[in-house]
């Protein structure tokens, strides 16, 4: 957005807006509204990224608050049947696809820039573009509440039920397109974070160099860009279906129903690692800060993440035992499904074994981290009975599979989205959320989710169906496995679990209040993120660092006492600082803001209104999204010499490094 | 200019673009890879209208195929004058590719057309909501080609392109062979192999 010039790091941007393709002048505000619906910097996107998908954290919980309000009870009157089915679909859609995915994305486009020690992502405008794209794209989705009624079909739709005979409402049309928009965002996020980790980083920064959390980001990277197109894939044939007359799911003209459960799952499956994969780069690089140890076996770590990445496209039809696929597959499936809890298990280890000895500092980051470690055990353990297919064809669509998901996915990537709060919160905002609500909001959540998702596992061994809209006293059964007793636990549970929760909200709202600014390196932390200011300047470093060591940051800190053979040390993390603002660039061009990502995203929900309602209305979007590509192929992604003002005595902007 | 974003050497020595439309196509190849093997399982499941042999006339496509290879070649020596900076040559071959590639999206317009008239709509059977949808993807596919061809032709007139020339040609020479590549596995799949 600005050039920086020394020595005068506090003069302001100084740019000349030039015309961008003879229409508009491009933005420069370096303040006020306009320099985050314009900005291409990956650290207020990644900020952006979170906020939203906070708020979809928050749409999603009280439609779950109002799921268990209904089941709390005998003859649920909270909800009819219809709408109990909508708040089910609408549950999952958002937790899945507006929270956790883009969650993770905010961690990723705000912290791997900074670990791998460059300046922005490879392509800042594509980054712009797919923020903006996943928020419309959630808007989008969530319109349908309002237009007739949202989808109703489960969050994997399987066709043909989600087909116009059985799903009439618009609610499915909202659905399927509505995840082409976020889809969109994934597949040009995954793109700008692959090129930017294999293209961008710091000269010395051999792979095996990176910090782990920038590992697993790049493998969850790879599973979207090759998971993305099949669901794609997908969408389009119900769409077609439901739009223009295609007969893909009719089953009379000789379709097979389990065409889309293989598309959805080959897409489902790998979604399940993107979305844990993240939680366990996140407290991989926790482990170790607060156990004052390296991780153990790093290249374990990162190859059984690889793995992961490998095998778990092998295992999709475990989601379909029940639907008769034959007993070469389900013995096939079967084993893979077992395969790939070892690599799962290798990092439980590794987790375990970078505690032990270590000198253990409980901080909330701390806690988080150790609750997913056993959380996700639980659920893991859970999973690995799923394998065995005579057991799963009779969990199948019972509460024993509500269980145990939301274990992987609450007790997992949940906890491990909390422990990266409450890590990176000084680093993002210069300063640091309250230990003490933080240790309330992690064991209020840990309680809750225990109460929660624990007698799932007694409600569907005793066979209580998921997706049932209420169940009735007569059905309920008698003595310690009553259904009764277990979901009103269940229903208790989450209410603890939302205050749990809000004593986040409350701490957020805390730390904003208190001036208290935090220190700089304040857990004595490992890698290159913490190796700039709290919060990092837009050029993130005033030099780019080289590198020598994994675990940089920290053996710039620390060097080996030749004698005793322990770790000593001898700079601090200010001294670093000093340093580098001694020997900082002096030339740097940073990305320059646009107005296109945000215009281009905007056009995608006009053409999948229009296809639902007038096609007249999408010619309208195709002639935007012509006129914006157009504008973003002939602007280039960094303002030209020209604009630059040098208005800095002694500089001279012909000198570049 | 030092610009972030290419200010020093990438990691791999390959451009961030060049590297971005790889992995496009790596992406790509699913979405086809869907889509063929939706159309794999559905092409003999004709419940009314013709059956695929019965329309499909392979001397007719065997030509617009030819045709579409053949751009492949053109867009060959585009990149080769584009590295030259021969700017007369490279528009011209540019151009060139572009009248080929819609010389067999008209192709396949045509033949559309005459499947209709023989019966075969897009909700007349699975084969054809399949056929038309794999074919159709693959179509848009070539005309996106056409248009980022044609728009390039216009752009280098102007002088306008922000980044290397070569690099830009290349990029976009890069997806139009990924498509003409698509286009032999279809065309075997589903114009070759009987059903």
């Amino acid at each position: 957005m600005a050039i920086i010039e020394r020595p005068a790091p506090t003069v302001p941007a100084v740019v000349t807006p030039t015309t961008t393709y003879g229409v508009l002048k491009r933005p420069v505000s370096a303040t006020g509204w306009r320099s985050w619906v314009f900005t291409v910097d990956h650290k207020k996107i990644g900020i952006m990224y979170g906020a939203t998908a906070m708020f979809f954290f928050i749409v999603g919980g009280v439609e779950a608050l109002l799921i268990r309000l209904q089941l709390a009870a005998p003859n649920g009157k909270v909800l009819n049947a219809d709408l109990y089915n909508q708040m089910f679909t609408m549950h999952a859609t958002t937790m899945v696809f507006l929270f956790v995915m883009p969650m993770a994305a905010a961690f990723a486009n705000y912290f791997v820039p900074l670990q791998i020690g460059a300046r922005d992502v490879a392509f800042p405008r594509l980054n712009a573009f797919s923020f903006w794209a996943l928020l419309f794209g959630g808007i989008f989705l969530n319109l349908a509440w309002f237009l007739g009624g949202a989808a109703d079909g489960g969050w994997f739709m399987y066709a043909p039920n989600s087909g116009p005979v059985f799903s009439p409402t618009n609610g499915v049309d909202f659905w399927a397109l509505g995840l082409q928009i976020t889809g969109i965002a994934s597949l040009a996020g995954a793109i700008n974070l692959i090129i930017t980790v294999l293209n961008m980083r710091a000269p010395g920064m051999s792979l095996m160099k990176m910090p782990i959390f920038t590992w697993l980001i790049t493998v969850v990277q790879f599973l979207l860009l090759f998971a993305v197109p099949v669901i794609t894939v997908a969408l389009f044939l119900l769409s077609f279906q439901r739009n223009f007359g295609a007969r893909f799911f009719d089953v009379a003209a000789g379709a097979d129903p389990l065409l889309w459960q293989h598309l959805f799952w080959i897409f489902g499956h790998p979604e399940v690692y993107i979305l844990i994969l993240p939680s366990f780069g996140i407290i991989s690089e926790v482990l170790p800060v607060f156990s004052r140890k390296p991780l153990f076996g790093y290249p374990f770590v990162v190859f059984s993440g690889a793995a992961i990445g490998f095998v778990g496209w092998g295992v999709w039809a475990h989601h379909m035992f029940a639907s008769g696929l034959g007993p070469v597959s389900v013995a096939v499936f079967s084993l893979t499904t077992m395969a790939i809890a070892v690599p799962t298990g290798v990092k439980i280890i590794n987790w375990t074994l970078t505690m032990w000895g270590g000198k253990l500092w409980f901080t909330t980051a701390m806690k988080f981290a150790i609750g997913l470690i056993v959380l996700f055990t639980v659920g893991g353990l859970s999973g690995v009975t799923h394998s065995v297919a005579p057991s799963d064809t009779q969990q199948t669509d019972t509460y024993y599979i509500v269980a145990h998901f939301h274990y992987v996915l609450f007790g997992g990537a949940v906890l491990g989205i909390f422990s990266g709060f409450y890590y990176w919160w000084p680093k993002v905002f210069g300063k640091m959320l309250n230990e003490k609500l933080g240790s309330w909001n992690f064991w209020l959540m840990i309680i809750g989710l225990n109460l929660t998702f624990g007698p799932m596992h007694i409600l569907g061994l005793q066979g209580q169906p998921r997706r049932m809209y209420r169940w009735t006293e007569a059905r309920a059964g008698e003595g310690f496995f009553n259904l009764a007793f277990w979901n009103m636990i269940a229903s208790i549970g989450s209410f603890i679990l939302t205050t749990g929760i809000l004593m986040f909200l409350i701490n957020v709202w805390v730390t904003w209040r208190n001036p208290k600014k935090a220190p700089l390196d304040p857990w004595d932390a490992r890698s290159l993120e913490w190796m700039t200011t709290n919060p990092p300047k837009e050029h993130n470093f005033d030099v780019i660092p080289t590198v020598h060591h994994l675990d940089e940051f920290f053996h710039r800190k620390y060097e080996e006492d030749a004698t005793t053979h322990t770790m000593k040390q001898v700079a601090t993390a200010e001294e670093l600082m000093a340093e580098q603002e001694r020997n900082a660039d002096k030339h740097i061009h940073m990305p320059s803001p646009s107005y296109w990502p945000i215009v281009l995203a905007f056009a995608l929900p006009i053409i999948t209104f229009g296809i639902i309602y007038s096609y007249l209305i999408s010619v309208v979007g195709g002639v935007i999204v012509l006129f914006a590509a157009y504008g973003w192929a002939l602007e280039s992604s960094t303002a030209p010499d020209s604009d630059f003002e040098n208005n800095t005595p002694g500089t001279a902007l012909a000198i570049h490094d | 200019m030092t610009d972030v974003t290419h200010d020093h050497a990438s990691s791999t020595g390959i451009s961030n673009v060049k590297l971005g439309m790889w992995a496009f196509l790596g992406s790509e190849c699913l979405l086809f890879g869907g889509l063929i093997s939706t159309y794999m399982l559905y092409r003999g499941r004709v419940t009314g209208g013709p059956r695929p042999s019965q329309i499909f006339d392979i001397p007719f496509t065997s030509v617009s195929s030819f045709i579409l290879l053949m751009s492949s070649l053109t867009m060959v020596l585009a990149v080769s004058a584009a590295h030259k900076e021969d700017d007369r040559k490279i528009n011209l071959w540019l151009t060139v590719t572009a009248l080929l590639g819609a010389t067999f999206v008209g192709g396949q317009v045509y033949e559309f057309t005459a499947f209709y008239k023989e019966g075969l709509g897009f909700s007349t059977s699975l084969f054809g909501s399949s056929f038309y949808t794999l074919t159709g993807f693959h179509g848009v596919h070539v005309t996106v080609g056409i248009i980022m061809l044609m728009s390039l032709v216009g752009i280098l007139k102007r002088s306008k392109v922000p980044g290397k020339k070569a690099e830009v040609v290349e990029m976009i020479g890069l997806y139009w062979h990924f498509v003409d590549i698509v286009w032999i596995v279809i065309f075997t799949l589903v114009y070759l192999i009987p059903v």
